[in-house]
This record gives C-alpha cells, sequence and structure tokens, in this order.
C-alpha cells in the first residue's frame, strides 16, 4: 500500500467497453479522479454504475479499454501486482458485505492480518481505532453483524474499508436504506474523515443531498458513456436524463440545501 | 530506523522517523514495543517523520502509553503531528478507557463438567422441543391440504421429484451396481469354498432387495438432497425469504417443506425400485463371468430364492426414510441464523443426522420384520 501522500492514487479509465452478450454496457467510457477530492458517480438503474465500479475494482475484466489506479493499469496485472493495487483501496459494498460469521473487529482485523503478522494486542487496538474512527461505540468491535442495525452496518463497513489506511476509497450507494438523519450523519463522517485523512473517494450514490453535500465533481452514465463535471457544469448539461434528474420532481429537493 | 532512543542528561530523547503508516505496522509495533525507557522525563521529536497514517498515529500513542507506565512525563519537541492529534479527539469523546475490544464475547457460565452437562442438557432438551414442534406442524399441514388438495402445491413437488429423483439416477444406478457386484464377489470366494457357489444368487437376492438397495440410495439421497434442503431453505433464511413469505401470508411449512418431504417420498421409493434393479443386474453379470451361472439359471434361482415379501420388506421403507431426510433437511435449514458460518455447520448436520436417523430407523425395522416374519 502506498504511503498516504506520497504517491496520490487517483482513476483514470480511458475507452472501457463492457458487454455482456449482445448488451452493451459501456461504449468507450472514459473517467477521470483527481486526488483529493470525492467524485460521484450517477447514472439510472441499470446503466452500468455497478459494473463500471466492479471494473474499477478488477473484479471484471473489460472488453476493451484502460483502467488505471495510481497510474498503473489493472487490466494487465495479475496476482501480487494487482494485490498490491488493491491493497491501496477500500471498498464498501451496498448491503455492507461483512462477514457474517466474524465480529466487527475480527471485520477490520480481516484485511490487516491478510499483509502482515501483528500481536493480539495490537490488532485489536487497531480495531478499536477504526470503530471510534467511523463513529461506532466501541463496544460494538464485540458485535456481530447481524445484531447491528442498518447504519451501524454502514460504519462498520466503512471501518474494514479504512482498515489499511488506504488513500483511495470506494463506496457503493453508501446512503441507501438510511433515514435522512443517518444519511446525513453519513455524509458529515464521510466529509470530515474525507478531510482529516485526505482521501479521494469515488462513490456510486442516488443520493441527491449526499451528492450536494459531499462530491466536488459528478460522473453520469448516459447512453453509455460518461458525462464529467462540477455540479455546476453538469447542472447546465441539456441531456434530458440529467435535466429530469436534476430538475425533476424529487431533484428539487436536493437543489434547496 | 524508525525510532531512536537516546538518554541525555536524564531526559529521554526520542527521535521518530521515516514513515509510520499501516504498510510499516510489524516493524512499527516491534518498535514501539522494544524500545528502550528509562529517565526523568521524555522528549518525543517528529522532526524525520515522513508519512503518518492512523495506523502509525496509534502506535505513536501507544508508545506515549508506554512512557507514562513508565512515569515520564512526555511532550514533544515541537507540535505534536497532526494525525496524532486527530486520533487523540476519537478517544476523548468516548469516557471508556480504550480497553481493547474483546474479539467474541465469553459465556458467562463456567466450564466445569458439571456446567457443560447442564448447557448440553439444556440445548438438547430445547432441539428435541423444536424438533417436535416442527414436526407437529408438518402433521397439521398435512391434515389440511388432505382436505384442501390444492395447497399441496403439485408444481413444486414434481420440482422436487425432478431434481431429487431423476437427476439422482446415475449416481444411484452405478453405486447399486457396483455395491452388488463387490457383495457378489465377496460371497462367491467364500462359497465355493462349500461348493455352494450358486447361493451367491441368494446372497445377493436377498441382500439387495431387503437392505443393500434401499439404505444406499437413502444414504446417497441424503447427502444429495438433505444437504440442498438445508442449503436451499439456510439461503432464503438468510437472505430474509422465508421472512418475506410468512409476511405475504404463507405459510412456511406448506411453502417449503412439504412439497420437499412429499417430492422425495416419491422420488425415494422409485429410485429404491432402480437401485433394486440394477443391483440384481450386478449380480446376474458378475455370476454369469465368475460362476458361469447363465442368466436364465440365475433368474430362476433368485425366484426360488424371494420370498413374497421380500422386495416389499425393502420398498416399505423408503417412504418413511424419505420423510426422515426431507424433515431433518429442512428443519436444520430453517434454524439457520445470522451467518454464514451457522449455513455450513447447519449443512453438514442435517446431513450427519439423516443418515444417522435413516440407520436407526433401519435398526428398527430389522427389529419389526424379525418380530411380525415378515
Amino acid at each position: 500500500m502506498a504511503a498516504a501522500g506520497s504517491l496520490p492514487l487517483s482513476v483514470r479509465v480511458r475507452g472501457l467497453v463492457n458487454r455482456f452478450g449482445t448488451q452493451v454496457v459501456h461504449d468507450n467510457l472514459d473517467m477521470d479522479v483527481m486526488p483529493g477530492e470525492v467524485f460521484g458517480i450517477v447514472g439510472g438503474s441499470g446503466s452500468g454504475k455497478s459494473v463500471l465500479l466492479r471494473t474499477i475494482l478488477g473484479l471484471q475484466r473489460p472488453k476493451a479499454g484502460i483502467v488505471e489506479i495510481g497510474g498503473r493499469d489493472l487490466t494487465t496485472l495479475h496476482g501480487a501486482e494487482l494485490r498490491a493495487v488493491k491493497h491501496g483501496y477500500g471498498v464498501t459494498f451496498q448491503h455492507g458485505a461483512l462477514f457474517s460469521a466474524l465480529t466487527v473487529a475480527q471485520n477490520i482485523q480481516l484485511p490487516i492480518l491478510e499483509t502482515c503478522t501483528l500481536p493480539e494486542d495490537v490488532l485489536d487496538g487497531l480495531a478499536d481505532l477504526k470503530v471510534r474512527l467511523v463513529g461506532l461505540p466501541p463496544e460494538a468491535g464485540a458485535k456481530f453483524p447481524a445484531q447491528l442495525s442498518g447504519g451501524m452496518i454502514k460504519r462498520a463497513a466503512l471501518a474494514r474499508a479504512l482498515a489499511l489506511d488506504p488513500p483511495l476509497l470506494f463506496l457503493d450507494e453508501p446512503t441507501a436504506g438510511l433515514d435522512p438523519i443517518a444519511a446525513a450523519a453519513f455524509d458529515e463522517l464521510l466529509l470530515f474523515l474525507q478531510r482529516t485523512l485526505r482521501l479521494t473517494v469515488v462513490m456510486v450514490t442516488h443520493d441527491l443531498d449526499t451528492i450536494y453535500r459531499t462530491c466536488n465533481r459528478i460522473g453520469v452514465i448516459v447512453d453509455r458513456r460518461m458525462i464529467c463535471g462540477t455540479l455546476e457544469q453538469i447542472e447546465r448539461n441539456d441531456h434530458p436524463w440529467i435535466q429530469e434528474y436534476f430538475h425533476g420532481a424529487r431533484g428539487r429537493s436536493g437543489r434547496r440545501q | 530506523m524508525l525510532l531512536e532512543s537516546r538518554l541525555v542528561d536524564g531526559v529521554r530523547q526520542l527521535a521518530v522517523s521515516g514513515d509510520w503508516v499501516a504498510a510499516a505496522a510489524p516493524d512499527l509495533a516491534a518498535a514501539v514495543a522494544t524500545c528502550e525507557l528509562g529517565g526523568e522525563r521524555a522528549l518525543l521529536d517528529g522532526g524525520g517523520l515522513g508519512a503518518l497514517d492512523l495506523t502509525g498515529a496509534w502506535f505513536l500513542r501507544r508508545l506515549e502509553a508506554r512512557l507514562a507506565e513508565a512515569g515520564l512525563a512526555s511532550a514533544w519537541h515541537l507540535a505534536p503531528p497532526e494525525a496524532l492529534t486527530f486520533t487523540a479527539t476519537l478517544y476523548r469523546t468516548a469516557p471508556s478507557d480504550g480497553a481493547p475490544v474483546r474479539p467474541l464475547p465469553s459465556l458467562p457460565a463456567g466450564d466445569r463438567p458439571l456446567d457443560l452437562l447442564g448447557r448440553w442438557t439444556v440445548s438438547r432438551g430445547s432441539q428435541a422441543h423444536d424438533a417436535l414442534e416442527f414436526l407437529g406442524r408438518i402433521y397439521y399441514v398435512i391434515g389440511g391440504a388432505l382436505l384442501r388438495p390444492a395447497r399441496l402445491r403439485a408444481k413444486s413437488v414434481v420440482r422436487h421429484v425432478f431434481e431429487t429423483g431423476l437427476q439422482a439416477v446415475p449416481i444411484v444406478a452405478l453405486i447399486a451396481f457396483l455395491i452388488s457386484v463387490i457383495v457378489a464377489y465377496i460371497g462367491a470366494q467364500e462359497l465355493r469354498q462349500f461348493g455352494g457357489d450358486v447361493f451367491v444368487v441368494d446372497l445377493v437376492t436377498v441382500s439387495v432387495l431387503r437392505e443393500l438397495g434401499v439404505l444406499l440410495t437413502a444414504i446417497i439421497v441424503a447427502g444429495r438432497s438433505g444437504s440442498a434442503f438445508a442449503a436451499e431453505i439456510g439461503v432464503m433464511r438468510l437472505n430474509e425469504e422465508v421472512d418475506a413469505l410468512r409476511a405475504i401470508g404463507l405459510n412456511v411449512v406448506e411453502v417449503l417443506v412439504l412439497p420437499r418431504i412429499l417430492g422425495l417420498m416419491i422420488a425415494l421409493p422409485l429410485l429404491t425400485v432402480l437401485a433394486d434393479a440394477m443391483g440384481l443386474a450386478g449380480g446376474a453379470v458378475l455370476s454369469w463371468l465368475l460362476l458361469d451361472i447363465p442368466f436364465n439359471q440365475f433368474l430362476a434361482r433368485m425366484q426360488d430364492a424371494m420370498a413374497p415379501t421380500t422386495f416389499w420388506a425393502g420398498l416399505l421403507k423408503a417412504p418413511v426414510f424419505a420423510f426422515v431426510i426431507a424433515m431433518v433437511g429442512t428443519f436444520r435449514g430453517i434454524q439457520v441464523r445470522d451467518s454464514s458460518r451457522e449455513l455450513g455447520r447447519l449443512t453438514t448436520v442435517a446431513v450427519v443426522e439423516s443418515i444417522f436417523l435413516v440407520l436407526f430407523v433401519d435398526a428398527v425395522f430389522a427389529v419389526a420384520y424379525w418380530e411380525f416374519d415378515f
């Protein structure tokens, strides 16, 4: 894992093509994430947000194109090199994807143990640190995922993603399924961590409130490509889907903020 | 070199340098744990510090804690690193002492033999209670279904007959054939000593029809379908699909359990007939090859060896075995809760228990047949 601050990791996607059978999901998609920004990926259901995220994470190989994280092309890497790149980012999944057979503390320790061996008390202390970092009560570390509420699961997933202090964070629908207050609290937590730890964050989200509160730039997937820009630029874009998204019936509530 | 410790005029000078990051965690742990202490007070210097992340900051806190333990007041040469100040705030908000999080909750009861026996008894008792309740619910639903046959869900039953029966045909046929060949082969070796080669036919006929055909089929099916039932329903529980069924107002026993039980009670007898046929075929082939008993002679001898009840004595057991296997599989599946580990454990339990119960029921049948001279 790269030291925080030494080599700033960012994401660069060029000419990405993803196809399943005859269905083209992405056709020549480009995307850039600058170091230190919060980048939101937006798109309609079925527009390929999850496929894009999976491709960037190296969980799926694209048909064509390059996907670079920190200047290294994931599509050409294998084995140990790919693993090294993966240790440089943290991920949370939409439903948390905490390991149900492990406690929260053990979930956090798993990525650490994957990279090195440490004494028991150090592991416990590091897990405790990450539990506190995401705003969970210290006793939450001993709990199993099934004993946690939805909001706590999102926080615990974030704690696991931050286990190795990665400079780059991918979040899949971080506030989906949370009540507005919990979602707002999660936004604040994310902004706080992003500022304090100088993280680069890439998130897939539908939540307009989250987008307006946290994102520096967003990328909208329309017509199998991505339109990137700041919020003001995207809002002025005259693509019908984007207009509907930001200025439709549900769009205004987010704008008022 | 991450940490250098020097004693100058009673002042412990600690120079922190290099990258204190998660990647270096083992080195940091060693450096902090083995660092020389002692002196009147400590002065920390982060001047040579490269990158510092939260893991590194945690180790700096640990270093400070060690100094405090050793009775040294510590101060930073310039300002303490930003990440360290930030990390300190995480521990300030919570009033607890930052005791390490225990990874597993410890059980309150002791582990003396009497404690263990007590807990074992209670858990067995509640398991037996649950199993009995489950059995009761099955009978209740069957009773209701007899009045309204639509509740039997024919489509679902047919699916399970196909999956547990038809798809098991190759493996059941192969194993029945091979086992019978083995029995006939070993039997022939022994019986030849007495010149009673021809009794191999009796041996194969009676053992395959009364015992081996149905028992082997039941054990194969327990491994194949008992585990599938437990895993399928278990995953449905983890995905809250079972709760969804309940919320829609469907009876879980009626929707998930009964079709599997009925399907297997249809499939297992059919598989048993197949296993019987393949077993006899195996015996016939071996008798012909090894003992030069032609097929027509084998058939004639077989009919002599068979009592009218021989075939039925085996087949009668099949639906009972099927009921036991399906009930254990579905029961264990419904017990799955919360975690993937439970799913694996209960699937294993389902297979082990259903094989055990099949053998137990088989023993009961053997005694009953003996008593009733069946």
